[in-house]
């Protein structure tokens, strides 16, 4: 076939899309849209498909075998994720009119220029080489459509078709892209050119594979048959021949990263998007793709392999050789069509993307600083200005990949150029992925994670491999940059062993993803970066409330915002869009004459559409005023305050009546836990008191019950014993039930006059048996006239027999001796029981009236009674509203003293008897 | 070290009611037993009578049973005496605590006399 027959079927294809996209677009107007469906939306997204697929796999085969695989696994296994991801990439574009990743980025991170244009630079420095390859896979299938299956080395005709090629393609981009301005008129024609290209892509595919199995050979069975008698075309298909687990790892993280970073990915995918929905499809039917167009990959490699072996046909277009070799005329074009179509369909909406993008944010904030922002609005030219702009980056774009296309690009297979351009535009992942989700992400760290990112990638990639070309010094791979060794390109640090794409991937990421982490957590965002990040991480909110932080003080005329509209956007649309807006807020418009600061917010969004966030960010400040204040919003802005100030007060009191209440709760609960302590302990202290009685019961019993032949001494000993401690468990037993009571408030006192006198009398007749045993002497002193106390007989009786056995238990074991002194002190009436034993030491003094607190007779080596009685005794005397206490010197004795209060009916008692 | 003749027997406890009935117990078997009111005392007791075996209560005056256990086992001349534990304290961490001490063997009150006899034996016997 000729050149000039296959040129006429080229630009004869390319017509046709220019009829399809007319067609689209006129649907369109008409209201019966063809592309608004996720069947186009996933075709569209087949964009990430170019002649790297069509050609490329197939040549990636005959060298690694299922390793071209990896670049479509990472999509296809994280596809269900862009229900999370790609949708709120979506969302959040939509209500900032972003059109690039630039944009996206620079409007997370506060909308400067910089970041935008930093990332526009890495763009374009990571796409033209990408851009370059698919016009060497236009050019190479020129070739072999030709029948000149080798390829010439630069001869001068060729590469003036090559250039020819590249312009062509251009003018093709500018006819589809830059017709109009505002990004939310969507490119409906160049949406459905895309979809349809991907189904020529498809279907060529699809009919050299069936060619192949059926028309060469007779089906798969008799393809692989011919394919198992090679060892070579074995060792291909094994995994373990060609499974490189480092290769892969590098190849799916990047690949899943594609989808969002590659801009024209991104373009298609989130720009394009209609609606939102569509990625609930696409996450099934993108893969579907992904799976047809890799099915016949392998048989039509190996049928390659098997059948143009000598013809010198180059690996990356076996998918055209074959046809042309076996097949029909048709068929071929049919194929070269396909090739076309991937190729055309990157080569047009990455130029376009990456011309938004530079235009955006390179070029017109550069215009925009330099000419007199006041006035520069006012030129009619601006839009048409910018469409220029664009027209020229876009030419300029092709020329550099045209540029590098006969510098480097010939020399380099298909594949590898594609991975180093996913590798590049990775770098946005982390700041796009952190910013979406996480709010402290700055843009100081962003900047830097991308800046360190970027020149990872530079030294371990492009670098590298133009040194191993040797267009640059070849020392520099081997012993590393300025003869630094750790700066080996392909072995960072140190880290060898690693194919040189997943080498720089894991670096570049690394590094990168480390300097956005460390910068920004050193770091407080500035106001516009903390609003912005809010709509980022938080869009679902705003999208449902249209409730925004208002970042803007100023004001302007809204004659100059309607002007800059009207510049940008037409006047037409311009009234529209201020006629939605004032309706919404019920406003009126035409007798304004100040815009406020949302109506600003709002003008600043469409211009966004327009020109991008950060120039229309630039644009809209050059009309706002100077923020003088007027005395009505001095006093509005004080009033304002004033009910912060206000809310903060009450604020304040709130937290500080919580702190006291939580306080006196922490409080309360101490006292409750304290409270439990003790009552844990004392059932522990009781149930150890149990124990030791029964211990003894249980053990002597058993002796008695089980020994017939025990002598009447030790059976007597034995049982008295036993009589003992039984008594002691029942005295126990009922002090504890007493206290129990005592505590619970559950006694009720029979409060009447008491004679303390005869009382005291009483007490020592009922112990007399105890001082008899003990030999102890007792003297009892009272006073003249002693008054009548008010109390309870029988309780007070209790505590005065219990001090006075107290008083015998303890006093000296020769010398007994216990004095009892009754006594008037004022109002009360006061009790001493004094002993002559060892007295208290000073530990034992404090809690002598605790529960369980004993005494210790060493002498007797036995523990006096339950430990129960004092604590007894000073909860009646306490029930009585009197005191107990106890004064005593280590060796001199002890004196047990009560004070009780006089009954206070006493003169009616005198008068009666 | 094998001892010819009747093995001795120290119990140490607060009870002189609990002493009787362990003391016959133990008499019965044929040991010669001494017997102490607390840790001190039974230190005091072991200057003049080597036990092979200690009946050692715990919360006693003056110097509890863990004490007392320590400080025997501070002494190399006791290594060979075996120490029964005879308390009633009976929860986990208060045994872990008399085997740290140095217990032997850890035995609860009220216990029961065949068994305090058979273990005391069986240690007198293969410990």
């Amino acid at each position: 076939m000729s050149l000039w027959v296959i040129s006429i079927i080229a630009v004869g294809y390319l017509s046709l899309l220019f009829c399809i996209a007319y067609f689209a677009e006129k649907k369109e107007r008409l209201g019966k849209s063809i592309v608004n469906n996720p069947y186009v939306y996933s075709l569209s997204l087949a964009i990430y498909c170019t002649a790297w697929t069509f050609y490329g796999s197939v040549g990636r085969v005959t060298t690694s075998g299922i390793e071209f695989l990896a670049i479509y696994l990472g999509p296809t296994i994280t596809a269900p994720l862009w229900l999370l991801v790609l949708k709120k990439i979506i969302k959040i574009c939509r209500s900032q009119r972003i059109t690039s990743i630039a944009d996206f980025i620079s409007a997370r991170y506060g909308k400067g220029s910089f970041l935008g244009g930093l990332v526009t630079i890495i763009c374009i420095i990571g796409i033209v080489p990408y851009i370059s390859l698919q016009l060497k896979a236009i050019y190479n299938s020129f070739f072999v459509l030709t029948g000149n299956f080798t390829v010439p080395e630069a001869s001068s005709f060729f590469t003036d078709s090559a250039f020819y090629l590249a312009i062509i393609l251009a003018i093709f981009a500018i006819l589809f892209g830059t017709r109009n301005l505002e990004a939310n008129e969507k490119h409906v024609g160049l949406v459905a050119v895309v979809a349809f290209e991907s189904l020529v892509k498809l279907i060529a595919i699809f009919a050299v594979g069936l060619f192949v199995v059926y028309g060469i050979y007779e089906g798969p069975g008799d393809l692989f048959e011919q394919v198992n008698q090679s060892p070579e075309l074995v060792r291909l298909m094994s995994v373990e021949g060609t499974l490189n687990p480092w290769a892969w790892t590098g190849m799916i993280i990047l690949s899943m990263l594609a989808m969002i970073t590659l801009p024209r990915q991104f373009h298609m995918s989130v720009v394009e998007n209609n609606q939102p929905r569509h990625v609930d499809k696409a996450i099934w039917l993108f893969p579907l793709y992904l799976f047809l167009i890799n099915l016949f990959v392998i048989p039509i490699a190996f049928a390659g392999m098997l059948k143009l072996n000598g013809l010198g046909i180059d690996a990356d277009v076996f998918v055209l050789g074959l046809p042309i070799v076996f097949g029909s005329k048709w068929q071929a074009i049919l194929v070269f069509c396909g090739g076309l179509s991937a190729a055309t369909s990157m080569v047009i909406i990455a130029t376009i993307s990456l011309s938004i993008m530079a235009s955006n944010n390179l070029v017109m904030p550069i215009i925009l600083k330099l000419s007199d922002l006041k006035g520069s609005y006012n030129k009619q030219d601006l839009p048409v200005r910018i469409i220029h702009i664009r027209r020229i980056i876009i030419i300029s774009i092709l020329i550099m990949a045209y540029g590098y296309f006969s510098l480097i690009g010939r020399r380099l297979p298909l594949v590898d150029t594609g991975l180093i351009s996913f590798a590049a535009v990775a770098q946005f992942a982390p700041a796009m992925l952190l910013g979406i989700f996480w709010k402290d992400t700055t843009r100081q760290g962003a900047t830097a994670g991308l800046i360190i990112g970027f020149l990872v990638w530079f030294i371990t990639l492009p670098l590298a491999s133009l040194s191993e070309l040797e267009i640059i010094d070849p020392n520099i791979l081997r012993e590393g940059m300025f003869g630094l060794s750790f700066l080996r390109p392909q072995a960072l640090f140190g880290l060898e062993g690693m194919p040189p794409l997943t080498h720089s991937v894991i670096w570049s990421l690394l590094l990168n993803l480390g300097a956005i982490f460390f910068v920004s957590v050193f770091q407080r965002p500035s106001a516009i970066e903390h609003a912005q990040a809010n709509i980022f991480v938080d869009i679902y909110r705003y999208e449902s409330r249209d409730k925004r932080i208002r970042m803007r003080r100023g004001k302007a005329y809204l004659h100059d915002v309607r002007q800059l509209l009207i510049r940008f956007l037409g006047k037409e649309r311009t009234e529209y869009l201020l006629s939605v807006y004032a309706e919404r807020r019920n406003l009126n418009l035409n007798k304004a004459v100040d815009a406020d600061p949302d109506l600003l917010d709002y003008a600043e969004t469409l211009l966004a559409g327009a020109v991008g966030t950060a120039s229309s960010r630039l644009l809209i400040s050059s009309i706002v005023k100077e923020e003088s204040f007027n005395i009505q919003e001095v006093m509005k802005v004080m009033d304002e305050t004033q009910q912060l100030l206000t809310y903060s007060k009450k604020l304040e009191e709130k937290s500080r009546e919580l702190e006291l209440t939580s306080r006196e709760l922490k409080r309360v609960n101490e006292r409750l836990k304290k409270l439990d302590d003790v009552r844990n302990e004392f059932i522990t202290t009781v149930t150890h008191e149990l124990r030791t009685p029964i211990t003894s019961i249980r053990s002597l019993s058993n002796i008695l019950y089980s020994r017939e032949k025990l002598d009447k001494t030790t059976q007597q000993e034995f049982l008295e014993i036993i009589v003992t401690e039984s008594e002691r468990i029942s005295r126990l037993i009922n002090q504890v039930l007493d206290l129990e009571k005592m505590e619970a408030g559950e006694v009720d006192l029979q409060l009447r006059a008491v004679n303390m006198k005869k009382l005291v009398k009483l007490a020592i007749k009922n112990c007399q048996p105890l001082l008899n045993e003990k030999k102890a002497d007792i003297e009892f002193t009272c006073d003249r006239g002693v008054k009548e106390i008010e109390g309870d007989w029988d309780r007070m009786m209790q505590v005065v027999v219990n001090l006075l056995s107290n008083a015998i238990k303890f006093c000296d074991e020769k010398e007994g001796k216990i004095e009892i002194f009754l006594s008037n002190a004022g109002n009360q009436v006061q009790l001493a029981v004094k002993d002559n034993g060892l007295g208290l030491t000073e530990e034992q003094l404090p809690n002598i009236f605790d529960k369980f607190t004993q005494y210790y007779d060493h002498k007797r080596g036995m523990k006096q009674g339950s430990g129960l009685g004092l604590s007894i005794s000073w909860r009646i005397v306490s029930l009585h509203k009197g005191k107990i206490w106890v004064e005593s010197t280590y060796g001199e004795g002890a004196t047990f003293n009560i004070l009780l209060p006089v009954w206070q009916e006493q003169f009616v008692q005198t008068f009666y008897t | 070290m094998e001892k010819k003749g009747p093995r001795n027997i120290l119990i140490v406890d607060d009870e002189p009611h609990i002493i009787v009935a362990i003391e016959f117990l133990m008499k019965e078997q044929g040991y010669n037993v001494q017997t102490a009111g607390d840790g001190e005392e039974a230190l005091e007791v072991m200057k003049t009578f080597s036990p092979d075996l200690i009946i050692l209560d715990v919360m006693m005056p003056n110097m509890n049973g863990l004490e007392a256990a320590k400080e025997i086992r501070k002494d190399s001349k006791w290594s060979e005496s075996q120490i029964v534990f005879l308390t009633a304290k009976g929860t986990d961490t208060d045994k872990l605590n008399g085997y740290s001490s140095g217990g032997d063997t850890y035995l609860t009150k009220p216990f029961d006399n065949d068994e305090l006899v058979l273990r005391v034996n069986e240690m007198l016997t293969y410990g």
